[in-house]
């Protein structure tokens, strides 16, 4: 059982069986973690690098966890301090890196498409920890991780994405990803941050949280970016949790309890309510554990498997 | 390639019998005993043994499974990734006498692999290795405590262990391929 590809850059075109191996063998890395000693050895000896060119607190700490639990040796980086801010160019960076003899490279970057190209210039195999807003393909394995252990499958369940798509890395992998999965997704938010062409993905768009609320199963609320709202696209944070913002009184309209996930970090009572993160239906620390397991799957594979 | 029948149902039966017997005289009762067996047909072997000592003792054995997969000295070098599969160990390890099941014994590469994953999860007063056949041809200095059937063999040799659970028979074929070209 082996991936088709010996990097990930994207769940866009992702066949269903890489993904399914992906989600299960992160089955098997997640009852490591229960364990006493938090360790197994397949990646000795290897070297891996996390170039965080944009800041990140959850997803280093999550893949760096994840390496170290596998045995690798780890170098991490980003970009203040190192010789990025002394004007290296993506490439040259990479490029000495690999002189290094790094086995596994992990990216995150401000621009779309960084990994991808980084993938092109360098041997070692790349793993897009999140471009621009293109895609984040972890995250939004991650997420579905969560969602087939909370509902057993994804086939045909219906999964809501809350707040701004149009620059959502997360919302576009999880597109990719659950329609791939046989689920159907919908996506929500104010008109000025929904694509123009989303329907083109497949998924169904909703302007009002309250229609959307019946018809799901999960609920997968983004982070609103604040400097979004300096740009104007919508007016205020009040607003915005007036009409978006996920709370128990929104979700008085649903058919069945419906599952709240965050990709964090949580802006408390704007896109979700306190009450509602902390409550019986959020599994978002369920996520950030499962996602330990997922970046373990992912390592795993593509260092063994090539 | 020529196929001897080494073991048949009957005589598998009888097998898993007196290892049973075996197990209980030598920790003298099965009190502190715990067994784990190593995906996929020791698994099913060490869940036989349990059923068979619950019969002699009255007792109810624990039982684990183990995948040794992550822990495997040739991962590195093959072609075909086998299927990372959970390891489900639901007691605690620690203080209890492990009987480590599993079907061939060959290399012993296998049970180094899983003397070092058990290590990881726990830390057993003790543990014993049950092998249903073994065939020799050892390249690492292990010993089982617990043997089935001892099958002299050559390296042209292969045994293969079909258990009801994951094939339509009990049984235990010896096959002998008529060069290494053929085999491979």
């Amino acid at each position: 059982m082996n991936l088709k590809s010996r990097h990930l850059l994207g769940l866009e075109g992702m066949p269903r069986e890489d993904i399914t191996l992906i989600l299960d063998t992160a089955r098997s890395f997640r009852e490591i973690l229960d364990r006493p000693i938090k360790k197994v050895p397949p990646l000795q000896g290897k070297t891996v690098a996390n170039l965080f060119f944009e800041s990140s607190t959850r997803t280093r700490i999550s893949f760096e966890l994840a390496e170290r639990r596998l045995s690798a040796d780890v170098v991490s980086f980003s970009n203040v301090g190192s010789s990025v801010s002394k004007g290296e160019t993506l490439k040259d960076t990479a490029r000495n890196i690999e002189a290094m003899k790094i086995d596994t490279v992990v990216l995150r970057h401000s621009s779309a498409g960084a990994a991808e190209f980084l993938s092109r210039v360098v041997k070692s195999s790349v793993i897009n920890a999140g471009d621009g807003a293109h895609e984040h393909p972890t995250q939004a394995l991650l997420d579905m991780f969560t969602l087939r252990e909370k509902h057993g499958t994804l086939d045909g369940i219906h999964v809501g994405i809350v707040g701004d798509i149009s620059h959502s890395r997360v919302a576009r992998s999880n597109i990719h990803g659950l329609k791939v999965m046989g689920a159907k997704v919908s996506v929500c938010g104010p008109a000025t941050l929904i694509p123009r062409d989303v329907e083109q993905m497949g998924v169904m768009v909703y302007h009002r949280l309250e229609d959307l609320v019946p018809v799901v199963d999960a609920l997968n609320v983004l982070r609103v970016q604040l400097e979004r709202q300096k740009s104007g696209l919508f007016p205020s944070l009040r607003e915005y949790h007036r009409y978006f913002g996920v709370t128990r009184e929104k979700l008085a309209s649903a058919k069945k309890p419906i599952t709240i996930m965050h990709p964090g970090p949580i802006n408390r009572d704007v896109e979700l309510s306190a009450d509602l993160a902390d409550s019986e239906y959020s599994v978002i620390l369920e996520q950030v554990t499962n996602g330990v397991a997922i970046r373990m799957a992912v390592l795993y594979l593509l260092s063994t498997s090539h | 390639m020529t196929t001897v029948k080494l073991v048949d149902a009957q005589g598998f039966r009888r097998t898993i019998n007196r290892l049973a017997h075996e197990i209980v005289e030598k920790n003298k009762g099965a009190e502190n005993l715990a067994l784990v067996g190593i995906r996929t047909r020791g698994d099913y072997l060490a869940r036989r043994l349990a059923a068979q000592i619950q019969e002699i003792e009255s007792f109810a054995v624990p039982v684990g499974t183990l995948d040794i997969t992550l822990y495997r000295d040739d991962l590195r070098g093959k072609i075909d990734q086998p299927l990372l599969q959970s390891t489900n160990i639901l007691f605690d390890l620690t203080g209890k006498i492990i009987v480590l099941v599993d079907d061939v014994l060959f290399t012993g590469r296998t049970i180094r692999s899983a003397l070092n994953a058990l290590m990881d999860i726990g830390r057993p007063d003790s543990i014993q290795l049950l092998v249903l056949i073994d065939r020799g041809h050892r390249e690492l200095p292990i010993k089982a405590d617990f043997v089935g059937k001892n099958v002299p063999t050559s390296l042209l040799q292969e045994v293969k262990v079909r258990m009801t659970e994951c094939d339509d028979e009990d049984a235990v074929a010896l096959y002998s391929a008529e060069s290494r070209e053929e085999k491979k």
